[in-house]
């Protein structure tokens, strides 16, 4: 009921933002709107999650008449509603005070509501048809608010490159739901369920789910649209695609190939492990090089997307396998780096928009400074940055720690290529965690620390009250999550045993604090005793500290190893921050080259150092593929300019064809 | 009881021991130089001259760089606290396995990079930048490291580790060898020990931890190089204890046991910083760009430590 009404909701605010739009109060009580139906929807996942007593289902006379629209809630739905209305309740908060001001506000606001009902209605979604179309209206929304700001030639591009993604991901799934409906047509997943696949309709459907989901979720290399698209939008926006769209895709992906795809075998886990792994570290090597704020959370989701599917591939090897206790454990920590995902990636593109609302300026180089003008911000942010780097005790470390400990449970499959591959995955998650520190202690660094780079970073003040409070309320829930891991994986084992079957015991021996999945002897984690325990420490350190010694303090100027520079340009930025890393990982996969062009003495021209780097995605596949669709469509063009001769020979050779087609098909 | 009485001891014993062990370390190293040296417990009367003095803050600085060495501190210590060096029978080992550990210390080197780009000078971020370089390559061979343990041992516990080798289970494997040695190297890296940085300098290019702290003074610096001292001692714990655990108390164990432990401990203890010394008197410092080459190694280490187990077990 509370979850229906929600849904009826947002379109109704939808349409009153069309027609209100020219008043400035509107968009604010569209947010707002947003913001309740939200927490309503939050409300309802959180009343089904653990519900024993079978999921409640509906069908309702929408869509085509001979099929009707059929929607369900169990506890996979319920766990993804829950993931991802508490980002939407937080952005929508933010926008209330953010969505007003943009210059495109009236060409975003409208499309809002729409996009989170998409959202809401693919995790419903009990049939094909419904799930495609709701999946169809969450692409086509995120678009128009992409393309908002369409002056920007770089958002055009981005939205074009965007949309030919979006078509490819469907093109994938439609027949994969074709495969998996069957001969007789009945779209309902109930019936999906039931069909057994052939050999190739399994493959055939793994392969175009991973695909059309892969696509939506940022795998690589199918990641493209997405570091492009993302950052195009308004930060609010921007939050929702990349901390709650991708979601909804790994919904996707684990709904079919986990619940729908009867049988998988091992091999489908390897690979989706092997590809998640690279997905993780090239993702986060991109990132680490961005000089644009919103464009490094962007490849930083892609990153995270790859850790919860290297998660997701272990599940599926284990389950193959026969090994159902460690499927479960991997699966929770999958969905475990979800939901934290979610958290911690919609409150940075929540900062990133408080940065831009307060200088302006989205690039590193002209940040600096911001925690003494923004503390609140600056706060949140950090918050944020400690979770992505996964450091304990808050939520990022857990599912690493689950990654981890269920990768290290690998090599126990009697596959070599799972005992051989296992470890390089693990090296694999394991660069990439690290990676993603560097990153954000780069990103935190530069843009709110030292000094400031730009005027407007030198006068920036901290956003309004309700922007604040949404990033304060991720922030804390990137600490509670963190600091109590057992209640939530309590919470996830409910989600996980319909898929494999099993009741994990995730505090096995030791009890309510104690994170020891399978057994204890495993090794144990307790973010909460570490907690109580470290602050205890740290309280002593300061006591003695200020005991022993003096409290005496001076203000003075940097002492910079006694040449200190009034120029904030002598900082370090983000180009020369990320130089090490450059050397060491971009020589070879980005092609990265510096060059140093030293006018001639007397000269008094300034002297140069210019970076040159190449996408080896984009060089190596996309344009390529661009280049081969041009080619096409230059030879198809003929086509269209043949006589009337020419196009009736060749209907008449189609006709042969075709009868030719029906004279062999009856002959065998 | 026991087990929190132990406990008790070795939040004290890490914090107590840590300046001794390095200013042995410097004793050694200065008489193989041919160098009278300062004695082994002049970091104590340092760390007291430091608390005694004022702290300098520069203008810019923000709250962060103040709360980083209490933070840094507060995080080494705590680690120091989960590995056990005298007895596995401590009432917080299973709060943290060596993940959570790798973990713990990298909370510290975030904070500390941190702080060394909150002033905005061009030394905190270079102390920085490298910094985050050289952890973008330990902490994932750190990780391959517990991968091969944990493979071995079946566990990721240290206290569960020593007690798999110590009931006998574990001969000589080729892995532990390689893990061995990708654990010195990492050792090395993480400490800022020659030949990736050198402890001693200042005002050099090449310097990377250094350059980070370079503008703390007075109580902040104190907890700077207390919290440096209690790593090093840490890690010296960590090679003794997973590699070498004879001597380490058992739960059960009794008094003697474990002040036999303790003996055996700062046995290790001092012959593990003697190595020390002779390794970075013997050798020469590397160049920065040199280090992705050397922690590339310790990470192909410690994933070869891994696949070797079943190259072993096929043959």
């Amino acid at each position: 009921m509370l979850i229906a009404g929600a849904l009826m909701t947002l379109p109704l605010l939808a349409v009153f933002a069309i027609l209100a739009g020219r008043r400035d109060f509107s968009h604010g009580v569209v947010y707002a709107g947003c913001f309740v139906a939200s927490a309503a929807l939050l409300a309802g996942g959180l009343q089904y999650l653990g519900g024993h007593s079978g999921a409640p289902s509906a069908v309702l006379p929408l869509g085509l008449p001979w099929i009707k629209a059929h929607f369900r809630i169990d506890n996979l739905t319920a766990l993804f509603l829950l993931i991802i209305n508490l980002s939407a309740a937080a952005a929508s908060a933010f926008a209330v005070g953010y969505g007003g001001h943009l210059p495109q506000r009236r060409r975003v606001t409208p499309f809002y509501p729409i996009f989170l009902l998409a959202m809401n209605l693919v995790l419903l979604a009990d049939d094909a048809f419904t799930f495609l179309v709701a999946w169809e209206c969450m692409s086509l929304a995120s678009w128009l608010m992409v393309v908002s700001d369409h002056k920007d030639a770089e958002n055009r591009r981005a939205g074009t490159v965007y949309v030919i993604m979006a078509v490819f991901g469907t093109f994938c799934l439609l027949p994969c739901f074709g495969l998996l409906a069957g001969p007789g047509g009945d779209y309902t997943f109930d019936a999906m369920r039931l069909r057994e696949l052939g050999s190739l309709g399994g493959f055939l459907v793994a392969l175009l789910a991973i695909l059309g989901t892969g696509s939506k979720a940022g795998l690589v290399p199918l990641h493209a649209w997405l570091p492009l698209a993302h950052p195009a939008a308004p930060s609010h926006v921007s939050a929702l695609m990349s901390g709650v769209m991708t979601k909804v895709a790994l919904y996707g992906m684990i709904r079919i190939l986990l619940d729908l795809h009867g049988e998988l075998s091992w091999h489908w886990g390897a690979a989706l492990m092997l590809a998640g792994g690279v997905t993780a570290v090239l993702g986060v090597l991109y990132a680490v090089l961005q000089d644009d704020l919103k464009k490094l959370l962007a490849y930083s989701t892609v990153e995270n997307i790859g850790v919860a599917i290297i998660g997701l591939g272990l599940a599926i090897a284990f389950k193959g396998d026969g090994q159902k206790e460690l499927a479960a454990l991997a699966l929770v920590a999958s969905l475990y780096h979800m939901a934290n995902h979610s958290v911690f990636k919609t409150l940075l593109f929540l900062g990133s928009g408080a940065v831009i609302a307060a200088t302006g300026h989205r690039s590193l180089g002209a940040l600096g400074g911001l925690l003494n003008r923004m503390p609140w911000t600056g706060a949140a942010f950090l918050v944020g940055a400690a979770a992505i780097a996964s450091l304990p005790p808050l939520n990022g470390f857990v599912s690493e720690w689950l990654i981890l400990q269920s990768l290290f449970k690998g090599p126990s499959m009697p596959h070599w290529a799972m005992k051989f591959g296992v470890p390089v995955v693990g090296a694999f998650l394991a660069l990439a965690a690290a990676l993603a520190a560097t990153c954000f202690v780069r990103a935190y660094g530069i843009a709110f620390l030292g000094r400031p780079r730009s005027d407007a970073a030198a006068e920036a003040c901290d956003v309004s009250f309700g922007m604040r409070a949404s990033m304060a309320a991720l922030a804390v829930a990137c600490v509670v999550m963190g600091v109590i891991p057992v209640t939530v994986t309590d919470a996830l084992t409910h989600v996980v045993r319909p898929l494999t079957g099993i009741d994990l015991a995730v505090s096995a021996d030791l009890g309510w604090p104690w994170l020891s999945p399978v057994s204890a002897t495993r090794g144990a984690y307790s973010a909460t005793i570490l907690v109580m325990f470290g602050l205890s420490l740290f309280a002593v350190a300061i006591f003695v500290v200020h005991r022993l010694g003096t409290q005496a303090t001076r203000r003075a100027d940097p002492w910079d190893c006694g040449h200190p520079e009034d120029i904030p340009e002598s900082q370090y930025t983000g180009p020369s921050f990320a130089q090490p890393l450059r050397r060491a990982f971009g020589h070879t996969i980005f092609q990265a080259r510096e060059s140093v062009t030293m006018p001639e003495p007397g000269d008094t021209a300034p002297a140069k150092h210019t970076v040159s780097m190449i996408d080896p995605i984009w060089q190596g596949l996309y344009v390529p593929l661009g280049k081969a669709v041009d080619w096409i469509a230059d030879h198809v063009n003929k086509l269209q300019y043949l006589t009337v001769r020419g196009y009736l020979l060749m209907m008449f050779g189609t006709l042969v064809f075709m009868l030719l087609v029906v004279a062999v098909r009856q002959q065998l | 009881m026991n087990a929190i009485l132990w406990q008790a001891v070795q939040i004290l014993l890490v914090v107590a021991l840590a300046p001794l062990v390095t200013g042995y370390v410097r004793w050694v190293k200065a008489r193989l130089q041919g160098r009278r040296g300062a004695a082994p417990w002049q970091p104590y009367r340092d760390l007291y001259r430091l608390l005694q003095k004022e702290a300098v803050i520069a203008h810019s600085a923000s709250w962060i760089f103040r709360a980083a060495p209490y933070v840094t501190f507060a995080s080494v210590w705590l680690a120091a606290c989960i590995v056990p060096t005298f007895t596995t029978n401590m009432v917080l080992a299973p709060a943290a396995d060596l993940i959570a550990l790798v973990a713990l210390l990298a909370v510290g080197r975030f904070w500390t990079a941190l702080a060394g780009m909150d002033v905005g000078t061009s030394f905190g971020g270079l102390g920085a930048s490298r910094e985050m370089l050289i952890a973008s390559l330990a902490e994932p061979a750190m990780l391959m490291i517990t991968f091969s343990l944990s493979l071995v041992s079946g566990t990721t516990a240290p206290a569960k580790i020593v007690a798999f080798v110590l009931a006998g289970n574990v001969g000589i494997e080729v892995s532990l060898g390689l893990a061995l040695a990708a654990m010195v190297m990492v050792a090395i890296a993480e400490n800022g020990r020659i030949p990736i940085d050198n402890p001693a300098t200042h005002l050099e290019l090449t310097m990377v931890h250094e350059a980070m702290v370079l503008e703390y003074s007075g109580r902040h610096l104190a907890m700077v190089e207390a919290a440096a001292m209690v790593r090093l001692t840490l890690y010296i714990a960590l090679i003794a204890t997973l590699f070498a655990p004879w001597g380490i108390a058992q739960p059960g164990a009794g008094a003697i046991g474990a002040l036999l432990g303790l003996a055996a401990f700062l046995a290790k203890t001092f012959v593990l910083g003697s190595v020390l010394a002779l390794f970075e008197t013997s050798i020469a410092k590397m160049r920065v760009f040199r280090y992705a080459d050397f922690l590339g190694g310790a990470l192909l280490l410690g994933l070869l430590a891994t696949i070797f187990l079943y190259v072993s077990e096929a043959v």
